[in-house]
Order: C-alpha cells, then sequence, then structure tokens
C-alpha cells in the first residue's frame, strides 16, 4: 500500500468570535498556504470541508475562494470526529490514486448544530452532553473508586498546558479547587469539567509518496488508522466507564502501524469532558481499564507534557469540526520538533484519539516521524 | 402502530421482530438484523436504575426494561441507588423530546 504523509498545516486561532464560517475555512487554510513551501492551487486534487455547519456546498467555495479547481470537493460530517474522518477519508481517496494532494479544512462556529443530536430521542429531555459526561462521571468514579477531586486534575494540567498554545481558547491557569468551586452542572460535572464550544479551524494537507518532497523536508507518516461505530444512541452503550468504540479503533490502528501503547510518545486524547481522559487513557491501552488517572497525575506531577500538550479539547476549545484536524496537526509538529515551548521529549510515535456522541464512536490514528 | 403517537398517549410501546425473537431498539418499523416488520407491544412498566445523576433537585437516570432496553429519564419519587427498581409513572412527549417519569420501588 502507497504511504500518505503530512506535509502542511495552519489553524486560526480558537474563539467566540462571530465569523462566517466561510471566513473561518479560508483563514485557516491561508496559514496553510503562507507556511506550506511550493504549494500552487493547481497541485490539489481534492478539497473536503470538515464541518457539523449547516451551510451547503463549502468545499466548493473553499476551492473557490482559494483559486483552486479540485477534481473531488465535498463536505464531511461525524459530529465530534469529522476532522479525522476527513483525514480517513483523504487518506482513501490517495492511497486508491483517485488524487495525490488533497488539501482538509475543519472549521466550526461556537453555536454549532453538532453539540447536539436531536435524533437521540432515548435521550428523553436530557438531550445536552453535559447529561452523557455526568453518566460516564458517575459510573467511571464508582466503579474505580475516583473522587471529583482526582478527575478535576485533567482540567487543571490541560488549563495549564494551553497556555503554551497560542491558539487555545483558554489561556488561564486553575487549580483543582477552581475546578471544583466552578458551577455545578449537575452533582457529578462542573463548568471547568468541560471544554467550550468556540469558533476555530484548521487545514490539513495530505500527499502520495510521490510527491511530497515537493512541499517538506520533514514529512510525517500517517502509519495507523482504526475506526469504529458501535451505536448513534448513547444509551446503547454497553457500559458507561469505557468505551468500546475507542478500544477496537485503537486494537485497528496498532494493528496497521505495528506500533503498541508502549511506543506511543505524544498522545492527543478527546477531553470533552475530563472524565474523557482517564476512560480514554484506559480504553486505547495505555494503562489497565480504571488506572487512567494515575497516569493523569504522573504525568502531571513530573511536568511531563506528552498527554494533551496543546491543551485538549478542554484547554484548546472545541470547535466540533476542526478539532480532530487540529490534534492531528498538534501531533505533527511534535514529531516535527516544532511544537515551541509545547515540545515533548524525543517524540517520533504519536497517536490521536478523537470521538463523537458519548464514544459511540471513535477514530485513532498514529503517525510517525 | 406508531411508537411516537402511543407515546403521545402515555404508552410506553417497543418494537419486537418475531422471526429473530428479539426486542429492537430505538423504537424502529424494522428489525436491524433481518429487516422484516416489527410487531409492537406494551414495555413492562418496571425497570432499573443502571446509572443516575442529579441536576439541582431532579434526578435523573439511565434506566433498563425487560433486561434489554436502555433510555434516560426523570426520577420523581424515592432516593435512587444503582441496580434499585423503578417504575414508569408517566410518559409522553413535550417539545419533541420523550419524556419518562420514575418513581422509584422501595
Amino acid at each position: 500500500m502507497s504511504k500518505v504523509a503530512i506535509v502542511g498545516y495552519g489553524l486560526t486561532k480558537f474563539s467566540k468570535d462571530d465569523f462566517k464560517i466561510e471566513s473561518v475555512l479560508i483563514n485557516a487554510t491561508k496559514n496553510l498556504f503562507d507556511s506550506t513551501s511550493n504549494l500552487n492551487q493547481k497541485d490539489i486534487d481534492a478539497v473536503l470541508v470538515s464541518t457539523n455547519n449547516n451551510s451547503k456546498y463549502l468545499s466548493a467555495i473553499l476551492s473557490e475562494m482559494m483559486g483552486i479547481q479540485p477534481k473531488i470537493a465535498h463536505s464531511v460530517e461525524s459530529l465530534c470526529n469529522s476532522g479525522t474522518n476527513s483525514i480517513v477519508a483523504a487518506y482513501s481517496y490517495i492511497v486508491s490514486g483517485l488524487a495525490e494532494l488533497v488539501l482538509i479544512s475543519g472549521a466550526e462556529k461556537y453555536d454549532s448544530p453538532g453539540q447536539i443530536l436531536e435524533w437521540d430521542k432515548l435521550r428523553g429531555q436530557f438531550k445536552h452532553p453535559i447529561f452523557w459526561a455526568s453518566i460516564f462521571s458517575k459510573s467511571y468514579k464508582r466503579k474505580y473508586s475516583i473522587t471529583d477531586e482526582d478527575i478535576a486534575l485533567v482540567s487543571v494540567k490541560n488549563h495549564k498546558q494551553s497556555k503554551n498554545n497560542p491558539n487555545a481558547f483558554s489561556q488561564i491557569s486553575v487549580s483543582v479547587n477552581d475546578v471544583l468551586n466552578s458551577k455545578k452542572l449537575t452533582d457529578d460535572l462542573r463548568l471547568l469539567d468541560c471544554s467550550r464550544p468556540c469558533t476555530g479551524g484548521a487545514s490539513i494537507l495530505l500527499a502520495s509518496e510521490n510527491i511530497y518532497k515537493k512541499f517538506t523536508d520533514d514529512p510525517i507518516w500517517i502509519t495507523g488508522i482504526g475506526q469504529k461505530t458501535t451505536s448513534a444512541s448513547f444509551t446503547k452503550n454497553l457500559a458507561f466507564h469505557t468505551m468500546e468504540s475507542t478500544k477496537q479503533a485503537a486494537l485497528s490502528a496498532f494493528q496497521m502501524s505495528k506500533q503498541n501503547p508502549n511506543n506511543i510518545d505524544v498522545v492527543e486524547v478527546h477531553d470533552a469532558f475530563s472524565v474523557c481522559e482517564p476512560m480514554a487513557l484506559d480504553s486505547i491501552g495505555f494503562t489497565k481499564l480504571g488506572e487512567g488517572m494515575k497516569m493523569v497525575k504522573e504525568v502531571y506531577l513530573t511536568e511531563n507534557s506528552k498527554i494533551n500538550p496543546r491543551g485538549g479539547l478542554i484547554g484548546s476549545g472545541h470547535p466540533l469540526g476542526a478539532t480532530g484536524i487540529a490534534q492531528t496537526i498538534e501531533i505533527t509538529q511534535q514529531l516535527q520538533s516544532k511544537a515551541g515551548k509545547r515540545q515533548v521529549d524525543n517524540a517520533n510515535v504519536g497517536l490521536i484519539h478523537n470521538m463523537s456522541a458519548a464514544a459511540t464512536s471513535s477514530t485513532v490514528l498514529v503517525l510517525e516521524n | 402502530m406508531n411508537f411516537e403517537s402511543e407515546l403521545k398517549k402515555g404508552n410506553f410501546l417497543i418494537s419486537e421482530c418475531i422471526h429473530c425473537k428479539i426486542i429492537v431498539w430505538p423504537p424502529s418499523e424494522f428489525c436491524n438484523q433481518c429487516l422484516n416488520e416489527n410487531s409492537w407491544r406494551k414495555c413492562s412498566r418496571k425497570g432499573k436504575i443502571i446509572e443516575f445523576s442529579k441536576q439541582k433537585e431532579t434526578y435523573f437516570c439511565v434506566a433498563e426494561f425487560e433486561k434489554s432496553i436502555k433510555i434516560m429519564g426523570e426520577i420523581v419519587s424515592g432516593e435512587p441507588k444503582i441496580a434499585g427498581q423503578i417504575y414508569i409513572v408517566d410518559c409522553g412527549i413535550v417539545n419533541e423530546n420523550y419524556f419518562l417519569k420514575m418513581r422509584v420501588l422501595e
């Protein structure tokens, strides 16, 4: 199978600004063009847009505004893991030979309709994500004898790390007490346990091994892809203290890349809510089930930023369609040793975990330099 | 028989495939295994609490019925506990959302 490299990227700042979705896509893509050598619009075979926004025909609009006439242009929507789904689609176009160079741009506005899955009526009146997050949190704490204080550390760590990310929504430090004393949304969830919906964009450029050298001397290779959708309804999850779709996606990604959790130097996990970070670490296989918080504590106490170095979703903000792409850009920069103050030592293999709708669907990517 | 029109009347139904002998959930016209048409019947109103939390003074939970299907709803009386028995006292549709009100069985 032919190889696929990441050869360029561009981000916007994540904010509460009320920009048009088209502007966010264009700005992220302009930043990609500005930072990628030798990139000509004519080189681009496909343009994919990742978003939950209701505006239509966005890939054609982005193409037109950037002066691109691609063979393939369409949107990809899968709620919160639209971003990595679009990367997997782009990968497939390149491996199949339908494209050599694919531009992907993810964008969202702070008021995205993707925040609530209206279809899932089995949630009753409790459709907002804070309710599934409360059930996950309660279940994880009960199953593994973990406290609110323990879980608050995820938010403390990720806020701290986002201060080194100039594009992050949050630039503040918070303490465990700040988290525990922040607005009580439910008995099992505080405001500072939550990632915040925001406006933001992230663009990434994928190339075949035939042409990557034109754009970079420092390609990052996508060596593992795993995806699994177990259901759409939250209550169809087999358990609420573990992420079944993540387990299966991680197994596939490790199998494809011939890597294993011990080899991963840096990881972006989908901390939509603080409990999701230890759950994801467990489910990916970094720790035994229930020991994810031990890993979080250990990296925090040793000032190791290998888990969510850009601040995760909690620190960076969560513009749904851009999130998976921004996570992938972070791991790319880490593996290129271009992450600045966020740089993790000796990062050669990285992993991205991006999920949707209470872990009913997950994507895991493995990247290598 | 339509699930939502019955729910509006306060009847909580489930869809069942007589060929596969399974409950199909979420409620659906067709079986998601053999794709034949489902039949409808009243669901037991007795269930058990799988997980719960609380917002302000309101307990909400994931409840399981007929040892098979799970749905979220509100606990209107009693103190919930894991695996505790509950009973549906009211159900319906408000603002296009389903609602289930349950009481804890002592």
